[in-house]
């Protein structure tokens, strides 16, 4: 059996989340299982499941060189930009 | 600073720890022990009960216990999963159940001889190891607390229902309220001791308090438990069989008896009532489910065969 990862949609309009994993021979049966562990209470109305070997997942260590380069651009936030309080709407 | 001094670090400023993060060996160690030890126990949970399922008194009854029972073998199968982010595969850890090596808790070496076990067991069983459970969505290992949080969310309906069939046979003829009276001295105890030895008897309680895989002290747990049945206890109008429980003003606490620590570890080295059954009824299915998963596997060997012809 592999493991898949399962992904559902709780709502429409919102993004497929995580939600655990489980074991399966192929994709079907991937699906027909995390319908039956995962959305036993109307948790879903859509659900991805992927086979977790075909994930590639950033390594801890290396969290610096991958997100330290974003913290010191605060000039991508809107707040960066002063602006007088009588101009509205922006 | 040392990986263990950053570690320690981490934990204590209550940062979670993710499956690919480093970790101290005895931590990974306890967290598999731990997590796989409360997997069987929500997979080998199924048995007393499934034991009433073709004999529920009705079929309100009947519905209820089958989605508990089907909730309890989910439980399971999340608990695995999050062994299995360690780096456990998950044949190990069943084939430790089926071969004995694997402990899961007492509570389910006792035997369900009456329809009101199934209520006692709702009510006290589920109710005490929700109150562990609660405590364990805050644990430091980020696929155990997640498991934890789903977990204790379908499980309120559990006690629920429990109590409810208490409450049905309470109020109804003599010989109902007592099999009620009865399946609570039988469960009152061993309920308690879900909560595990005192903390300062239990080996694992400092450490694992230090990384934050457990939350709080068994003790202070199973005061907690006391102190919250004995009024719903009270509601039912059955009595708990122990002499020495009575409200304490001082400590706004219920005192109680002593567990009989005898009993505790006889049940735990694996001489209680059902221990045996309830391997030899894990090994059965086990071995009888065999041809099932062979047969999908070879089917989707075949589907992806032909696929592949077809392309």
């Amino acid at each position: 059996m592999e493991l898949f990862e399962v992904f559902i949609r709780s709502r429409n309009g919102l993004h497929h989340k995580h939600v655990g994993s489980l074991h399966a021979p192929d994709h079907e049966v991937a699906l027909e299982n995390a319908r039956d562990v995962y959305t036993r209470r109307n948790e879903g109305i859509s659900i991805w499941v992927v086979r977790s070997k075909d994930i590639l997942a950033s390594n801890p260590s290396e969290q610096e060189a991958l997100f330290e380069p974003a913290r010191d651009k605060i000039y991508r936030h809107p707040t960066f930009y002063n602006l007088p309080d009588d101009v509205k709407n922006i | 600073m040392t990986k263990e001094e950053r570690f320690q670090n981490r934990i204590d400023q209550d940062l979670k720890i993710e499956p690919k993060d480093w970790m101290p060996e005895a931590y990974r160690r306890t967290l598999v022990r731990q997590i796989s030890q409360h997997a069987h126990s929500e997979v080998v949970g199924m048995l007393p009960e499934g034991n009433w399922l073709t004999r529920a008194p009705s079929l309100r009854r009947k519905v209820a216990l089958l989605a508990k029972v089907q909730d309890e073998a989910g439980h399971g199968l999340y608990l695995y999963s999050a062994t299995e982010t360690l780096g456990t595969p998950r044949d190990e850890t069943i084939d430790d159940l089926l071969a004995g090596r694997a402990k899961y808790s007492s509570i389910f070496n006792y035997p369900t001889t009456s329809w009101a076990d199934i209520g006692a067991i709702g009510w006290l069983v589920d109710g005490a190891a929700i109150l562990n459970q609660v405590s364990l969505t805050r644990t430091s290992y980020g696929p155990y607390a997640r498991a934890m949080v789903r977990i204790c969310k379908e499980e309120s309906f559990h006690q629920r229902q429990g109590y409810e069939i208490m409450l049905t046979l309470c109020r109804g003829s003599a010989a109902q309220k007592a099999m009620a009276q009865d399946a609570l001295n039988r469960w009152w105890w061993p309920a308690l001791m879900m909560f595990g030895p005192h903390d300062t008897e239990s080996t694992h309680t400092e450490q694992s308090m230090k990384w934050k895989i457990k939350r709080e002290r068994n003790d202070d747990l199973r005061q907690r438990f006391v102190d919250m049945t004995v009024p719903q206890a009270d509601y039912l109008g059955i009595t708990i069989p122990d002499p020495h429980l009575r409200w304490n003003p001082d400590r706004h606490h219920y005192d109680f008896g002593e567990i009989d620590w005898e009993e505790f570890w006889k049940v735990v080295k694996g001489f209680g009532p059902c221990n045996r059954e309830r391997l030899e009824a894990r090994r059965k299915a086990h071995v009888e489910g065999a041809w099932i998963r062979d047969a999908a596997e070879a089917y989707a060997r075949r589907q992806s065969e032909m696929k592949k012809a077809i392309a």
